[in-house]
């Protein structure tokens, strides 16, 4: 990766942009209780642009995921302030976090497919969700998303017959199939070949572009690196270096 | 089906896809809900024939109130009663007829050797104590002594033997060191106690009990003037005849009281009734068995749900849907082999075992509930199913 490309720092204005889907503030989070209560962020500051396809970079155990997780309303906010498309998630209840995460797309390091189901079906699930209305013409574009992964002559195969890489691109159009406002990938690509997961990452760029679809991926994949908007970089639970790429 | 439950749950079902997904699974659970369910319906089945085999003596009775020894529990049992309150029954203003019956039994040896346990009925021959044509077209015959008239349905005996009886032709046999001379048949039909039916005359049946006396009736069988009201006929017998040694019920009572007696404080009726629970508690664990490891196996898959964004009803729902597509496959197969299974009892036993209709749906009801149970105590599994986990 080519440092000198980046552009900008990151100013802590950016967590007053009214059309962030993302914004942080003065997020502290701590694991376990008493003796072994051990803070994991401290003070994290940061808004997410719309469109933008943004990397978490970090040592292991510098908190990613820990950020990753209370920003995809997969657990509750201890202290500070987490906005996310609009909704408050500090004090909200599991009720508004499953609602929350409706609007949301994962994408898991272990691609956790449904062996019983077909990889049509699988994604059928991503789309299940939004109920009834949503359903119109399913097949269609379960059938759509799979064909763009690559995975056209594969629609009605069950996981057990696909390998790795081809189920966690059934995962991917899992996540993407119910038009998600954000997606939060932790090192997805690590099942994934290189071309497929470009192929992956070029399609969340196509989708932030065309429907403004916002990305926050943990990776160390240089290439991806090299695609992403922003690159934030986190040590010790704290954000230490934030830039934007050209 | 898949089809047909998407359609029904409006859904993919992912429960009944899961669950053909492991055949061998899906196999044993419906296996083990099959087992549950003939268990259950086989113990009702013989819970039922117990109840209709006690019933058949009642039925038989030309009466309308009993009265019967106060320390009387079954048919079988209890003190004598004194003949006095037979005829203080009859002062009684309402009452039409009294008359005794004796209540003993016998052993019939087999050509064989084996035994036939038989109940014996000693009547007034003089009156129709039992409402049954064959026997009330006999009484003449058996007013003579050690006449007798059995019942065709005893256990275990071949019929043409009882076809050659009815055809006319005497058989003889000998009981309690008397010879017993049978010209007739009709059909009662035995129960656990007893393979079958004996009718002979009061003084045949003291020549048989030479302990017994005609002064000392098992019950006596009351009729009522025709359109009386019971109730108070009951009411005034009651004041009428000493509570210490006797008491007056209806038969329809008399036969409830000997019903709750049988089913509950007897042995027999015991082992049936705990048979049932054997039944349902083996299902409830085969079917918690299936549904919990099924769960615990798709955690992940569940925990990826959450995240998706299915609230914890989702879940139950597909859980419950699993429940209930095994308590309905398991069941059918269960009920056929029931089926099968109460015509060769009845056929070999000879005991009234009937599938009834109720019975069939208050076991499909029960193993739904069943199903439904351990399903309810499978999902509390889910809630170790954490979306945070997952990355
Ligand atoms: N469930 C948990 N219970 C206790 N401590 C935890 C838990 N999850 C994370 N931690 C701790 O919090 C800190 C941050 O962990 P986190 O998983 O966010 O790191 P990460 O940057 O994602 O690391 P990696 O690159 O290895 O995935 C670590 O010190 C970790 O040990
Ligand atoms: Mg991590």
């Amino acid at each position: 990766m080519d440092l000198s490309a980046r552009r900008e720092l990151y100013t802590d204005g950016d967590l007053n942009r009214p059309d962030a889907p993302v914004v942080v503030k003065g997020l502290n989070h701590w694991f376990g209780e008493g003796e072994a209560r051990k803070q994991a962020l401290f003070d994290v500051n940061l808004a997410l642009e719309r469109g933008k396809l943004t990397v978490l970079l970090g040592a292991s155990g510098s908190g990613k995921t820990t950020l990753l997780t209370l920003m995809g309303c997969l657990r509750r906010v201890q202290e500070g302030s987490l906005t996310l498309l609009g909704t408050q998630l500090a004090g909200a209840d599991e009720r508004l976090l499953v609602q929350c995460r409706r609007r949301l797309g994962f994408i898991f390091q272990a691609h956790n497919l449904h062996e019983s189901l077909t990889a049509m079906e699988n994604v059928r699930i991503g789309l299940e969700v939004h109920g009834k209305a949503a359903m119109a013409g399913w097949e269609r574009a379960s059938a759509h998303l799979l064909k763009i992964l690559g995975l056209g002559e594969r629609l009605h195969y069950l996981p057990g017959n696909l390998s790795g890489g081809q189920k966690q691109r059934v995962a991917v159009a899992r996540a993407l199939v119910g038009n998600p406002d954000i997606v939060f990938a932790d090192e997805p690509t690590a099942a994934l070949d290189k071309n497929s997961a470009l192929n992956a990452v070029a399609l969340l760029k196509r989708l932030g572009t065309e429907r403004g679809t916002t990305t926050l991926m943990v990776t160390h994949d240089t290439k991806i690196m090299s695609l992403a908007d922003r690159i934030i970089t986190m040590e010790d639970g704290r954000i230490v270096d934030d830039r934007g790429t050209t | 089906m898949t089809i047909l439950l998407g359609h029904l749950l409006g859904r993919l079902p992912i429960g009944w896809l899961q669950l053909v997904h492991n055949k061998t699974r899906l196999a044993a659970a419906l296996a083990g809900v099959a087992f549950a369910s003939v268990l259950v319906l086989m113990q009702l089945g013989f819970l039922g024939a117990l109840v209709a085999s006690i019933k058949l003596p009642y039925d038989q009775m030309n009466a309308d109130l009993l009265i019967s020894a106060s320390d009387m529990n079954t048919l079988a049992d209890g003190s004598p009663l004194p003949r006095q309150r037979m005829f203080e029954a009859l002062t009684v203003k309402g009452v039409q007829s009294a008359t005794p019956l004796y209540y003993g039994k016998v052993e019939w040896k087999q050509p064989d050797g084996t035994i036939r346990n038989l109940d014996v009925f000693g009547i007034d021959p003089s009156v129709e104590t039992l409402r049954n044509p064959a026997i009330s077209a006999r009484l003449n015959d058996i007013s003579l002594s050690d006449v007798a008239l059995i019942d065709a349905r005893v256990r275990n005996v071949s019929k043409s033997l009882f076809a050659k009886i009815a055809a006319g032709e005497p058989y003889r046999f000998e009981v309690k060191g008397r010879t017993l001379k049978v010209v007739g048949t009709f059909e009662i039909g035995g129960g656990f106690s007893a393979d079958g039916y004996l009718v002979v005359s009061d003084q045949t049946f003291l020549r048989l009990f030479p302990q017994r006396s005609a002064g000392a009736p098992n019950h006596i069988l009351v009729t009522l003037a025709p359109g009386a009201d019971p109730a108070p006929i009951l009411e005034r017998l009651r004041a009428t005849l000493p509570a210490d040694d006797s008491i007056v019920r209806t038969v329809e009572e008399t036969f409830g009281r000997d019903q709750a007696f049988q089913t509950t404080q007897r042995p027999v009726g015991l082992v049936f009734g705990f048979g049932v629970v054997i039944g349902i508690l083996v299902g409830i664990i085969i079917v918690y068995q299936v549904l919990s490891t099924d769960v615990a196996e798709h955690l992940k898959e569940y925990a990826t749900f959450k995240a998706i964004g299915y609230s914890q009803r989702f879940f139950l729902g597909i859980v419950f849907e699993e429940a209930l597509i095994l308590a309905i496959l398991g069941f059918v197969p269960g009920f056929l082999v029931s089926l099968l299974l109460y015509t060769v009892v009845a056929t070999v036993t000879g005991l009234p075992l009937a599938m009834t209709w109720a019975r069939a749906a208050f076991v499909l009801m029960g193993t739904l509930g069943m199903c439904a149970l351990s399903g309810a105590i499978a999902t509390r599994k889910l809630a170790r199913a954490n979306p945070a986990d997952l990355f």
